[in-house]
């Protein structure tokens, strides 16, 4: 109850947001009938960005100091409730920090900032989080981002896996450190599937006709068919996508897709209104841990790693503080403290050392479920699984405009 | 009821209102249909971070309703905001659709257009416009920006609500008022605003159910702020917590509270 | 004086929402229009064509899932009206003093927010669910029967999410119809049938007006329900938007597929207006 009280007297969400439109941002606003005219008809400028020299990273880090503050913006339940991680953090560094559940989709996030940036606005935010994919690479591609300064991150590099050192989605990490990462495979219904699945060749078996799950995502379903045929995503070309999208095409045409899902396939699945469907690691991994007859597989022929990134955008007021607040998060006992939470996939392997440290110390059911998600495939997966792990095709802007002209239609015919 | 029963005349008659009476239930009934499961799920004593298998009964979440610092704030300000916007919208839109409903005045035909126009254009296409609007008036995005859209895609409907109200309202009681000598403002308080009440109260509730369940136009101008909505459409990711059905249960509760409570009062007053 | 006040009030009445609506409103779609003649892409700039040609293009690319769109809310629409017009009238007419509370309820579950509803719908519908389960084992559906993933199932879903936008300005319209005029009419045509189709029904028709406009256009471009209840062929024109925009990044694309969208919506609705003559006793009644 005092939590409310003291949400109702001191809004976490800043006075500035609460306050009225003043009188002069109300005759601002009133003049742009015309200025927004005029404005629309003159057309968006272009922002296609250069990529950085290291020198530009220096000059940008040059000089700059510690504020002693930072604002996180971030996906909801992707930080523990109580914000332990981020208290000790300020603990341990002075720094005081606002953290932000604001990011509700890749698309909808870039869509809402874009206009921001483009007319060269602070966003408001230190750091945000996003998933590798179409709109990331159009943050690095349109200059949105800053280049890490990686010198402020030993963590990083002392602790990251190296699966998550210099992706092909961002070269050397120039502007990406993760977060979370997660891993795109089979969700299989243990009730009516009795065989084992081991072949994402099962997601076009006409056994399974009606009662398969396909992603609503391009990016997903391209690399599930490129599996599917052998294809590498990272090395792929257009005669590749063409040849995944007849793939695609001959299975929906077949009706063994019964929908192109967003995440309501895990509920589906749990269900059984499908047995087979793409799906993330970490849904499935909840769903087992309540009790359902639901298995993650990853694919023989490959599956998707997909990871959510920390950035600095364009315009952050304290980048020194936003590298200190990432790098912290790669400490082990940090990293173990966001997994444990959030049961998706974490990009600092020793946290497997420190969870299984801490099975001994509990008991009954929380220790049955530590058991489990210390063992679970879905999240530390292991050596051979990374192997058969691809990222995204990092899509050039021509790319992109081919790639979705074989894909959406498929997805939304 | 014993009223009703005597206007409607014949025993068929009174058959047929009591069919009427079971169906206006039955469709009640299934409109809140999800709602049971809603609060089934809030008593869901999960054992993971999914919360859609029934597990066991728990009253834990809600001693635990306040814990997520984030979907406290979302809540507070989705109610907040869809106050704001319901008086707002409400108060804005009782007015125009009375002009549009009672006169014929220059601007009549553009603003019945306007009107039109604001109920066909896309949620997607108001929330990208209002943004870019906002960004280069330097308008900073939060509760203010909210309300702003709120109240423009609820005002066509609450607009047309009364207008329908209005249209074919009988002009020559306001006369008699006003040839009684009562004031322009005594004449539309005690005249007008009883006649059209209905409307008006009809258009307030739509005011308000489209203003907390909205999504897409608030996520383009809410800037930092949360809103209930957002908040869950987002944690969908990792899981919704059972203090959300609790939110929603309190809400449902309460709102059936109010019910309750306004009916038994309009019992006492007659 | 009284006079010029009299001469006023409608533009006094109306300002504010007018202001409202210019300034929020105009400018938007002002915007919209400019954008839909621009070519280019988001890295390289979009600069103004004046490109008349890309609504022949996203037509033609688009048709399938424009038509569709019509006809699925066309078709929701009249459901709606067949579902909420007994209930208004019983509100209206019979509910006497708590007609208020009626309409609260009818809007209630709708102050819970959508995913929440969806989540349920979800759990209820399931093909091995508690509805479809136990028909299944009764016999009375077939084994491969699902109510998910299919038309039926967004076409059900404008309809539930729409419903209270049809019955509360029926409701409205006729709520003001005075039931000693009935009586009379019942008298005169020695009927209730005839009584409702020559008295109660025209009056009742701004409501049905409102009631159309108010469901028909929002459900139409719609993306949510085709979304979450739709199947692989149920893709709506509103899914085609959004993916155009926030995807794809190509805003021509998005606002000349929006602008098509509303004037085939606008026209829809002033034919209707026409053809039901609803302007006319709208007209009549406001002389």
């Amino acid at each position: 109850m005092s939590q409310l009280f003291r949400g109702l007297t001191q809004s976490r969400f800043g006075r500035q947001d609460a306050s009225l439109v003043t009188r002069r941002q109300a005759l601002r606003l009133a003049g742009l009938s015309a200025a927004g005219l005029a404005l629309a008809a003159c057309g968006v400028q272009g922002q296609k960005a250069a990529p950085p020299r290291q020198s530009e990273m220096e000059k940008f880090w040059a000089g700059k100091q510690k504020n002693g503050k930072v604002v996180f913006a971030n996906w909801p339940e992707y930080m523990p409730e109580g914000r332990d991680p981020l208290k000790t953090f300020q603990q341990e560094t002075g720094i005081a920090w606002e953290y932000k559940e604001v990011i509700q989709d890749n698309a909808d996030f870039f869509g809402k900032s874009e206009p921001q940036l483009r007319a060269g606005q602070p966003l408001g935010y230190d750091i945000v989080v996003m998933t590798n994919g179409i709109h990331f690479t159009k943050m690095q591609q349109l200059g949105y981002l800053i280049p890490l300064d990686h010198a402020q991150l030993p963590n990083f590099a002392a602790n990251a896996g190296t699966k998550f050192k210099n992706p092909s989605y961002d070269a050397n990490n120039t502007y990406s450190i993760p977060f979370q990462a997660g891993i795109t495979g089979i969700a299989v219904n243990t009730e009516f599937v009795k065989e084992k699945i081991t072949s994402i060749q099962s997601l076009w078996d006409p056994k399974y006709k009606g009662k398969v799950g396909m992603m609503s995502d391009t990016q997903e379903i391209a690399n599930f068919a490129m599996f599917a045929l052998g294809i590498d995503p990272d090395k792929s070309t257009l005669p590749d996508w063409e040849k995944a999208g007849a793939k695609l095409k001959e299975q929906r045409e077949a009706g063994i897709v019964r929908k192109y899902y967003d995440q309501s396939y895990i509920d589906a699945v749990a269900r059984g209104d499908i047995w087979l469907s793409m799906a993330w690691s970490g849904d499935v991994f909840q769903r087992q841990l309540a009790g359902e007859p639901v298995e993650f597989v990853v694919p023989q022929e490959g599956g998707t790693i997909w990871v959510d990134s920390m950035m600095i955008p364009k315009g952050a007021a304290n980048p020194v503080d936003a590298l200190a607040l990432m790098d912290y998060l790669y400490k082990p006992d940090t990293a173990a403290q966001l997994a444990e939470f959030i049961q998706y996939v974490t990009p600092v392997p020793a946290v497997k050392d420190v969870l299984s440290a801490k099975v001994g110390s509990l008991s009954g059911e929380d220790k049955k479920a530590m058991e489990l998600m210390v063992s679970s495939s879905a999240i530390f997966p292991s050596d051979a699984d990374y192997a058969r792990l691809r990222s995204y095709k990092t899509l050039s802007n021509a790319e992109e405009q081919s790639f979705q002209n074989i894909f959406q239609p498929i997805t939304q015919g | 009821m014993t009223t009703v029963a005597r206007k409607a005349g014949t025993g068929r008659g009174r058959l047929g209102d009591r069919l009427l009476h079971a169906y206006t239930w039955l469709i009640i009934v299934w409109l809140s249909t999800p709602i049971a499961v809603m609060i089934l799920f809030g008593f869901n004593d999960r054992k993971s971070r999914s919360n859609t298998s029934w597990q066991g009964f728990t009253l834990e979440w809600y001693r635990r309703l306040f814990e997520i610092d984030g979907l406290t704030q979302a809540l507070i300000n989705s109610l907040l905001i869809a106050v704001a916007a319901t008086v707002l919208t409400t108060v804005i839109g009782t007015l125009l659709g009375l002009a549009l409903g009672r006169y014929r005045f220059r601007g009549r035909g553009i603003s019945n257009f306007l009107i039109f126009t604001a109920i066909s254009t896309p949620e997607l296409v108001m929330g990208a416009s209002l943004l870019s609007l906002f960004v280069s008036g330097n308008l900073q995005r939060g509760h203010a920006t909210i309300v702003i859209a709120h109240v423009l895609f609820a005002l066509a409907f609450v607009t047309v609500t009364v207008r329908a109200r209005v249209v074919g309202l009988d002009p020559s009681l306001e006369e008699a008022a006003r040839d009684l000598g009562a004031s322009t403002w005594d004449t539309f308080r005690l005249v007008t605003l009883p006649a059209i009440m209905p409307g008006v109260v009809a258009g307030g509730l739509l005011a308000f159910a489209l203003s907390i369940d909205d999504y897409v136009v608030t996520s383009f101008v809410n800037g930092s702020t949360s809103t209930f909505p957002l908040w869950i459409v987002g944690s969908v990711k990792v899981g919704i917590p059972p203090q959300v059905n609790v939110m929603g249960t309190l809400i449902f509760a309460l709102g059936a509270a109010l019910a309750i409570v306004n009916a038994v009062a309009s019992r006492r007053k007659a | 004086m009284r006079r010029v006040r009299a001469a006023l009030a409608p533009y006094l009445l109306a300002l504010p929402g007018g202001l409202w609506l210019a300034v929020f409103l105009v400018v938007p779609i002002a915007t919209m229009a400019s954008v839909a003649l621009q070519t280019g892409n988001l890295m390289d700039g979009f600069s103004q064509t004046f490109n008349i040609a890309i609504f022949g293009e996203v037509f033609a690319q688009y048709h399938t899932q424009f038509l569709r769109s019509i006809v699925y809310g066309g078709i929701a629409t009249v459901i709606m009206l067949v579902v909420a017009y007994p209930m208004a009238y019983w509100i209206a007419f019979k509910a006497g003093r708590r007609k208020s509370v009626y309409l609260f309820l009818i809007l209630l579950p709708f102050f819970v927010s959508f995913v929440l509803r969806t989540i349920s719908w979800g759990f209820l519908l399931a093909d091995d669910g508690i509805v479809l389960a136990p028909l299944r084992d009764l016999g009375l559906i077939p084994d491969d029967f699902h109510i998910l993933a299919t038309t039926t199932a967004v076409i059900g879903g404008l309809v539930y999410n729409f419903l209270p936008f049809m019955v509360l300005p029926i409701y409205v319209a006729l709520e003001r119809v005075d039931p000693r005029v009935i009586e009379a009419a019942q008298d005169l045509y020695a009927g209730r049938f005839q009584a409702f189709v020559r008295v109660v029904l025209p009056l009742s028709l701004p409501g049905v007006f409102a009631g159309v406009l108010m469901t028909f256009i929002p459900a139409t471009s719609d993306p949510v329900n085709a979304q979450i209840l739709g199947g692989t062929s149920n893709t709506m024109i509103g899914n085609i938007i959004y993916t155009e925009y926030l995807v794809n990044n190509d805003y021509p694309a998005a606002s000349a597929l929006s602008f098509m969208l509303m004037a085939v919506l606008l026209i829809g609705i002033f034919v209707y207006a026409r053809a039901l003559g609803t302007e006319n006793v709208m007209e009549a009644a406001a002389r």
